[in-house]
């Protein structure tokens, strides 16, 4: 039934068997999140749309991850780059299921610690940031050394 | 390929609810249910906020705890001490030096019957060897009752809790918290005012670097003190701090001349404005502006004290030391007593009838 599923006229990029399609994605922060994935796992298959035409956003990005079904904490990593984005879980050509971003209130061991002189390096810590959104930007506070940076320190 | 077919979420997604609970900045109280009285006054029938406690940043003592440990530090200026440490090994160790706090903490240790073990600088430790902090810090935690400790690097002391089985004290992580200097300001202010709350501060100098106006900032602006900043234009206090004033609804004012605000202030808190930190002519040039000499205090409110962290330079003039508004030898006295306080009250659920006179 696949190859024949219900949807491959309207997708704006290949149909995934299995995977993850991050969606909603603000135009110009879809690189990011390639970044992000990248990170995760280098091996990873991405297809990506760029200033992709979109009803509600007028346009946007759109990751495609092949093989991989993100759980809600991966997710959730992403929400940084894209607190609107939505991420659906497709198996067997379907979306079974979804998750609307939302920023997280702390992140873990995904970013060092700006701060070289943080006691995060070198030990046997994951880094770990409080997230506080100010205004119009979002900010780290670094759970150990204190300091705030703002979100685009880790772009 | 159909047998293949999983559902791995059976339904529709679930709502997005945060996986990590979120950080609670205030500490935890694992032996009551908090301080509800807002007297100024020590009431044994509450619980003590510190029992057990880690002490890493001023900011996860909440005012009522900050009061207490004011009270009881008077209680022990005044007598009130008993061998609170008696039968108690604590580790006093300093990967960085500092003599002042360490001889102080290790006063307060030895006034109140307690053993200390550990080191006074990192040179020698298994730091040196390659060994993790955690990896010490959990070691030394199996030997004592409670470690104090600085640290070069920002992080270590909250670090060191999350290994550590014992109470950990902040005696300084690098360039981040030093509370208990806090404290014994907070104690300072509150022994030559009588309070803590809706006093008029004049921070004088260095307000950019100085980790130890910045830590006082925060925590007066929680008891409804004004601020009036008197500092050279490349040492102005930073942005993000006046912001958490300004959320925490502290009020404060820069000001340009220090000899104009003493007229209208209670404490006048000094620090020192670094050379290094200019050429050495515009250092001439504006220094002047930010030391304190006697003659400027001659409209003074009686009660107004001057306070400094120490060590001063020249910033304030010898001729001020006797006037009655110096009160910065006392200040380094009472770190001691701060720190007594604190000790006694981390170690002992209850201080006892001795603290109810
Ligand atoms: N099998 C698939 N392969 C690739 N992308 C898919 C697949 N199924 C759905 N998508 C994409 O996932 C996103 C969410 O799909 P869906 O929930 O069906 O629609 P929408 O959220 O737009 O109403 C859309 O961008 C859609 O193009
Ligand atoms: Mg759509
Ligand atoms: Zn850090």
């Amino acid at each position: 039934m696949g190859e024949s599923g219900r949807k491959d006229r309207q997708l704006q990029v290949e149909a995934i068997r299995r995977g993850t399609v991050i969606d909603h994605v603000p135009a110009g922060n879809g690189i990011k999140i390639v970044h992000r994935v990248q990170k995760l796992s280098p091996t990873a298959r991405l297809t990506v749309g760029l200033n992709l035409p979109s009803g509600q956003m007028g346009s946007k990005d759109l990751v495609k991850v092949d093989d991989w079904l993100f759980t809600e904490e991966q997710a959730y990593e992403l929400a940084l780059f894209a607190p609107e984005a939505t991420i659906n879980v497709i198996d067997d050509y379907r979306v079974v299921n979804k998750f609307k971003m939302s920023l997280p209130d702390t992140v873990q061991g995904v970013f060092d610690c700006p701060n070289s002189n943080c006691i995060s390096h070198n030990e046997p810590v994951q880094s770990h940031f409080h997230v506080m959104q100010e205004g119009d930007h979002v900010a780290l506070r670094c759970h150990y050394c204190e300091r705030k940076f703002r979100d685009t320190l880790f772009n | 390929m159909a047998s293949n077919r999983r559902i791995l979420f059976p339904g529709t997604g679930p709502e997005f609810r945060p996986t990590t609970p979120v950080v609670c900045r205030q500490i935890q109280n694992r032996t009551g249910t908090g301080y509800t009285g807002a007297q100024m006054t020590l009431d044994h029938a509450m619980p003590n906020l510190l029992y057990n406690k880690d002490i890493v940043s001023i900011t996860d003592l909440s005012p009522e705890a900050l009061e207490y440990i004011v009270q009881t530090a008077e209680r022990i200026k005044a007598g009130a001490v008993r061998p609170w440490l008696a039968d108690r090994v604590l580790a006093s160790c300093f990967f960085e030096a500092s003599t002042r706090t360490r001889l102080s903490f290790e006063t307060a240790v030895h006034r109140m019957g307690g053993q200390l073990i550990g080191f006074s600088d990192g040179g020698n430790t298994s730091a040196k060897k390659g060994e993790s902090l955690a990896d010490t810090i959990r070691m030394i935690a199996s030997y004592t009752d409670a470690i104090i400790m600085r640290h070069p690097q920002e992080g270590a002391a909250r670090l060191a809790s999350e290994f550590s089985s014992v109470p950990i004290i902040n005696g300084g992580d690098g360039a981040n918290q030093h509370p208990t200097q806090t404290l014994l300001d907070l104690f300072s202010i509150y022994e030559c005012q009588g309070t803590l709350e809706n006093l008029s501060i004049a921070l004088v100098g260095d307000l950019k670097y100085g980790r130890t106006v910045h830590s006082l900032a925060l925590a007066l602006a929680r008891f409804g003190c004004t601020f009036r900043l008197i500092s050279p234009d490349a040492l102005t206090m930073p942005d993000y701090l006046l912001e958490e004033l300004s959320a925490q609804g502290a009020y404060y004012e820069r000001s340009s001349s220090l000899e104009s605000v003493i007229p209208e202030v209670d404490v006048v808190y000094m620090t020192r404005v670094q050379k290094e930190r200019f050429d050495p002519t515009e250092y001439m040039h504006l220094a002047s502006d930010y030391i304190l000499r006697a003659d400027m205090l001659s409209n003074a409110q009686p009660h107004l004290r001057v306070l400094h962290p120490l060590p001063r330079v020249d910033e304030i003039d010898v001729s001020v030391d006797s006037t009655p508004f110096a009160y910065y030898f006392t200040q380094a006295e009472n770190g001691v007593y701060a720190r007594m306080a604190l000790l006694a009250l981390i170690l002992n659920e209850d201080l006892g009838e001795v603290m109810n006179g």
